[in-house]
């Protein structure tokens, strides 16, 4: 069960929009390495791990990248609001509008939609958890290059910190995956699959 | 049932109520009685909440308080029904 807060993680407050750096950011919503991957990726991972405070990792995460998706959306709508209709067509924004007005809609920064198979849900504890360090690197790479195109700092501020949320993420699945190590057999941590293989019995109860 | 079952029902119960009489509310913003009703029951779930956490576990990381050991993490999860 979820509660909502009606707040941003981070403030967001944009003076200035600009079409064309919202078309970039909006790949943050939807695209491959996006927020909203990154919650769905860590919430759907969460039945098939066998460890408590493995699972309890994944769903603070999961939870955080849900205020991490709102705060970019934020971001999108700031930028593309009390725009004129040359901005619009000058920006390259115009196939965007035709379709979405400015409504904020999950798509990558090339126009292909949000899709599940930008992430996975193996199965596997070792494999999800190596998944999940690698998204958290390409969501910081995609934040580094964002901001190689900002020099309002306005939306600087926001980016950075969801950039540096990447790095702790990262550092906590790291030490998820170690705490699982920790549990396995050390000479082979593939010797089976703490998720399917080692199923706990029901008829116990 | 045992009083942790039981406990956690009611808080379900509870939490319902307030979640369905958000939605009506939402929409008719102005009706005294239905706000009397949320104030009544949200009272009732905040000290239900925190007896659950005390002679339990923390439901939410509201009432995650701790001091040896992080409660939080070592809760039962939702998903794990009978087979806990």
């Amino acid at each position: 069960m979820w509660n909502y807060e009606k707040r941003l993680q981070f403030p967001v407050n944009i003076k200035e929009p600009n079409a064309k750096l919202a078309q970039v950011i909006i790949s943050q919503y939807g695209g491959p390495d996006g927020e909203m991957g990154a919650s769905m990726r860590y919430l759907s991972q969460r039945y098939s791990m066998p460890y408590r405070e493995v699972a309890g990792v994944l769903t603070d995460i999961g939870t955080e990248e849900l205020a991490h998706l709102e705060m970019v959306a934020t971001i999108v709508h700031q930028l593309t609001r009390n725009l004129s209709m040359e901005e619009i067509e000058k920006s390259g924004f115009d196939k965007y509008y035709v379709d979405h007005t400015i409504g904020v809609w999950p798509q990558a920064a090339g126009g292909v939609p949000f899709n599940a198979c930008e992430f996975q849900v193996k199965g596997d504890i070792i494999t999800d958890l190596t998944e999940d360090m690698a998204a958290e690197q390409k969501a910081r790479s995609t934040y580094d290059n964002i901001l190689r195109l900002i020099k309002d700092p306005d939306v600087c501020e926001p980016i950075k910190f969801l950039r540096a949320r990447e790095i702790v993420h990262f550092q906590r699945f790291g030490e998820a995956l170690r705490i699982t190590q920790d549990k396995l057999n050390e000479k082979n941590f593939y010797a089976f699959n703490p998720g399917f293989d080692m199923c706990k019995d029901c008829d116990k109860k | 049932m045992n009083g942790k079952e039981q406990l956690l029902k009611d808080i379900n119960i509870v939490s319902f109520t307030l979640v369905d009489l958000a939605l009506y509310l939402d929409t008719h913003p102005t009706d005294h009685m239905a706000m009397e009703y949320y104030n009544h029951y949200n009272r009732i779930r905040h000290q239900m909440m925190k007896e659950f956490s005390m002679k339990y576990y923390p439901l939410t990381l509201d009432y995650a308080e701790s001091n040896q050991v992080w409660r939080w993490g070592q809760a039962p999860l939702p998903w794990e029904g009978a087979c806990e």
